[in-house]
């Protein structure tokens, strides 16, 4: 039997395990957002996932390696394509210009097996969700996998305007009991606290879209007396840019200066240094790093650590948090 | 007083905290014996959420039917058993609406049964809100012969159905309701320590 020795030299994984993929489409949906698909390089079989799953995408811009997750939004038993839908931010640090402006069909690229974070409670009696805007991608997924297990679902989705409903006449022509739409520049907004009054025992609640939502979906559930058990919700954060500053990386025994655009985990990362990481977004916990000696003030923008250990400063998420001060001493 | 504090113990037994009224709806309360004394004092702190309550009881023979009405919870309803009142459980279970907050108190029988409804209602287990008052006795299945007996007050404990000499372990499930009881003399039949109450 082949074992491989304990002290092998195979690189330790930092992130999800990767894939080589080709662009197989690019679909415009509408003024902001459009459609990437992507079929394995060796023509194999993507592994399955579960709805609300996403991937981290590698993009290679120049000099510059982007890693951005986006939820896959294709049919989760569909092994042969995957898709993620991709909304234009203008104002971002630039990763969905480089999808939209930089990439072609019949481009090589490289994404990460599906990862989680956002997964369906299978013991729910019914599942409400809540969408705003590109937030309908990991309701896509999800849909497409409760309709198979004859799932009990609702969808109430709200978007800017009838131009910039992604996926709306799909939904809307596929599952015209289920799906209920509101544009914001009809005045039509969700009455949640209606919505959430009566819903039956057993209902699980998720919820997709801009911050200002999910804390609003949050709060009204949770007054209306909804156990947090039974409310999800997914908000990838982009990492903000801030002023540069230095770390010291202790194990490596490495200085490294975070530039302006640049996240800590990027920066950790442009050394050469394994630095672990899932969803580059504050949410799985997967880049937690112990300080070692601080002095000046974090930016904590994860929704991982509690309160207090951000109160403490001993522990910081390098993949949107950042850091102004004299010293930074890290764990790594 | 009714109270008991369990020793630490393996991470599968269940704990136990102090009913606190919760912002929901409405109410259910469901009790047996002592366990109405943890939902008197709830209500005497927040006495307004009786208007939204519906508080099932079973005295077991204890004298707190009476504070329990006084209290004028919306629906109250009183049984002579578990067995009796369950089917009334599951139906206000199923007519049930988000928002509604669950208390349980009482024997571990009654709440480790109650809250098995309640999950199956797809309710989260984590999300109730449960307080040990009265007997420490055991809900117990024997692992060999599936039986479960009610109220087991003694370890080693003769199996009710089988008659297997059983260790009664603090080994819980959710799904049963119940402790898990092994036999303790398979390797030498017949040799058993003698029988002590619990936690004594």
């Amino acid at each position: 039997m082949n074992v491989p020795a304990p002290n092998s030299t195979a690189p330790k994984l930092t992130g999800a395990e990767k894939i080589d993929v080709t662009i197989t489409a690019i679909v415009p949906l509408n003024d902001l957002v459009t459609r990437f698909e992507f079929k394995r390089s060796d023509g194999s079989l993507f592994p399955t996932f579960s709805g609300g799953a996403h991937t981290v995408v590698e993009m290679q811009d120049g000099d510059r390696k982007r890693l951005n997750p986006y939820s896959l939004m294709s049919d989760p038993a569909n092994r042969e394509t995957f898709a993620i839908s991709v909304r234009r931010d203008d104002e971002g640090r630039g990763g969905s210009l480089f999808m939209h402006n930089k990439v072609k069909i019949g481009d090589p690229m490289v994404i990460s097996y599906p990862v989680n974070l956002f997964s369906l409670d299978l013991r729910a009696r019914k599942h409400l969700f809540i969408a705003g805007g590109i937030g309908i991608t990991p309701f896509l997924a999800q849909i497409k996998q409760l309709v198979r297990t004859n799932g009990n679902w609702e969808l109430h989705y709200s978007c800017r305007n009838a131009s910039l409903g992604s996926y709306v006449d799909e939904l809307t022509q596929k599952y015209p009991h289920s799906v209920h739409i509101h544009y914001d520049d009809e005045k039509d907004f969700i009455d949640l606290e209606n919505l959430l009054h009566g819903q039956p025992i057993g209902t699980h609640l998720y919820v997709c879209g801009p911050k200002g939502m999910i804390e609003w979906v949050r709060s009204t559930a949770g007054a209306a007396g909804w156990p947090t058990a039974h409310i999800h919700y997914e908000e990838f954060l982009a990492p903000k840019p801030g002023k540069p500053f230095a770390v010291r990386l202790a194990k490596s025994g490495v200085t490294v200066k975070v530039g302006a655009h640049e996240s800590l985990l990027e920066a950790i990362e442009r050394l050469g240094v394994e630095a672990p990481y899932l969803c580059r977004g504050g949410a799985c916990g997967q880049c937690e790093t112990d300080v070692i000696e601080s002095d000046g003030a974090f930016m904590h923008r994860d929704h991982w650590l509690e309160d207090e250990e951000k109160a403490l400063g001993v522990k910081i998420m390098p993949c949107v948090s950042r850091f102004e001060g004299k010293t930074l001493v890290l764990d790594r | 007083m009714s109270t008991f504090n369990f020793p630490e113990s393996i991470r599968s037994r269940p704990v136990y905290g102090t009913l606190q009224a919760q912002v929901g709806k409405s109410h259910l309360m469901i009790a047996d014996a002592h366990g109405a004394e943890a939902v008197l004092e709830m209500a005497a702190k927040e006495p307004a959420m009786m208007a939204q309550s519906h508080i099932i009881y079973i005295p077991k023979g204890t004298q707190f039917g009476l504070q329990i009405q006084a209290l004028k919870p919306a629906q109250y309803y009183e049984g002579p058993s578990y067995a009796a009142a369950v089917s009334r459980i599951k139906r206000v279970l199923s007519d049930a609406a988000m928002g509604l907050q669950i208390y349980l108190s009482g024997t571990e029988g009654l709440i480790g049964q109650a809250q098995y409804e309640v999950m199956q209602a797809g309710f989260d287990y984590t999300a109730i809100q449960t307080e040990h008052r009265g007997s420490v006795a055991r809900r117990m299945q024997c692992v060999h012969c599936k039986g479960i007996t009610e109220d087991v007050m003694i370890d080693p404990f003769q199996c009710s159905h089988c008659g297997l000499n059983l260790f009664v372990r603090d080994h819980y499930s959710r799904r049963l309701a119940a402790f898990q009881g092994v036999c303790i003399d398979a390797e030498e039949p017949g040799n058993v320590p003698l029988s002590v109450e619990l936690y004594s």
